[in-house]
């Protein structure tokens, strides 16, 4: 699977980046972490507020660093 | 009165670092009346001033801008129009992200939920133009009527500068992707405990963000305080000049700064003399319109939205610069 992070490079988007990490592998899943910074990609998710993060295509939360636990339940 | 006076003395210009300030570069055996004495304790006093306020500032308007996410600010401006949304939406622009960077977001989030241009540029005009942290460091730097006057003309701008873009019928001249992306309904609501977290990290993000431009921005005025004679800067930028708030705008636009960074700049150029108008025309540039910020917008709009939009801020500012400089003996 492919996990994106949508988030132009601050601080929470690198948390999230490790605890979308960190869920995979205790999921036991091959992600595949994907960070996207270009403003105009992170709008056509429909993102106002970043962080954001995609699984697989799809936006699963937006504009909050979501622990590894939240993020599991989400794979 | 003069326990209001007393209060903004000390803490909003805080007059007591001033004065410690002063004892300071005393203390190491500069002179305060002297050129470099004078210098170091304008740096000094006007870093930490401003470090301190911008901390404190952010957190609390952070809290505030908690309860407002785009999201919310989308829906509440959903199915308005007219002035009054005009309005509102100009409003609701000052208390949203203070950065630049977060306004193509927000117009591809607006534009594609089927707000009317009008309504969008109020908001993407007022968002960086006018944000409370500014307004407080206005008062603090300046007085309660010159921020006041400040937020009253930005708001302006922006409601008109707004039904302009609305009134030119160009809701075709936006990038035809815009309104093909899905509009993402619901919003988080926060806790308390995360609403302290999202104001310190914002305290911590804005000023990892704008330290370099706040430091370069008193240097340069600490330059301009005590270095150039102040018959240079009047010839350039004088009241009696009719060229000061074009050239103040002109020079103003490229620049990408934060409002935090031009405040040093703008309280030393009044020092010398400038007027009011022409301080005010310059921060406005810098702070509504940048080259960064101008280029992100021509993505998603077409070069001739993108010139009107330019063309009636830039309007604006210059009409609020003349303005101000005719009215200026109402302040000072």
């Amino acid at each position: 699977m492919i996990i994106k992070i949508l988030g132009s490079g601050c601080r929470k988007c690198v948390t999230l980046a490790e605890n979308a990490k960190a869920a995979a592998e205790a999921a036991g899943k091959q992600a595949e972490i994907v960070k996207v910074t270009d403003m105009a990609q992170i709008a056509g998710y429909g993102v106002m507020s970043t962080p954001g993060l995609v699984i697989d295509e799809k936006l699963v939360s937006a504009g909050k660093v979501l622990t590894a636990e939240e993020i599991g339940r989400l794979l | 009165m003069s326990i209001f006076g007393w209060l903004n003395d000390q803490v909003l210009r805080m007059q007591w670092l001033s004065d410690l300030v002063t004892a300071g570069v005393a203390a190491v055996g500069l002179d305060p009346a002297s050129r470099l004495g004078g210098s170091v304790q304008f740096f000094v006093y006007d870093v930490i001033k401003i470090f301190i306020l911008l901390s404190v500032l952010i957190f609390a308007i952070s809290w505030v801008q908690s309860f407002f996410p785009p999201e919310r600010t989308r829906r509440i401006l959903g199915g308005r129009s007219g002035i009054w949304a005009n309005t509102l939406a100009a409003l609701l622009g000052t208390i949203t992200p203070f950065c630049s960077c977060s306004s193509i977001p927000i117009f591809i989030g607006f534009t594609a939920a089927g707000l009317p241009l009008a309504i969008t540029f109020s908001f993407l005009i007022s968002s960086p133009l006018v944000d409370l942290a500014s307004v407080i460091l206005l008062a603090s730097i300046f007085s309660w009527p010159i921020a006041l006057a400040y937020v009253v003309v930005g708001l302006i701008v922006a409601i008109v500068g707004g039904t302009l873009i609305g009134r030119a019928g160009m809701e075709d001249q936006v990038a035809a992707f815009v309104r093909d992306v899905p509009v993402q309904e619901g919003e988080h609501v926060l806790t308390r405990g995360e609403r302290m977290e999202f104001a310190r990290d914002q305290v911590v993000e804005i000023i990892q963000r704008v330290w370099p431009y706040v430091l370069i921005g008193v240097g340069i005025g600490a330059a301009i305080h005590n270095w150039v004679p102040a018959e240079i800067i009047t010839a350039l930028l004088g009241q009696d000049k009719w060229w000061s708030v074009p050239l103040a705008t002109l020079i103003g636009i490229p620049m990408y700064a934060d409002i935090f960074g031009t405040l040093p700049i703008a309280e030393a150029l009044v020092g010398k003399g400038v007027g009011l108008g022409t301080v005010l025309a310059f921060m406005m540039a810098v702070t509504a319109l940048s080259l960064p910020s101008l280029v992100m917008l021509k993505r998603v709009v077409s070069m001739r939205l993108l010139l009107l939009f330019l063309a009636v801020v830039t309007g604006g500012i210059l009409g609020i610069g003349m303005l101000f400089n005719a009215i200026t003996h109402w302040f000072i």
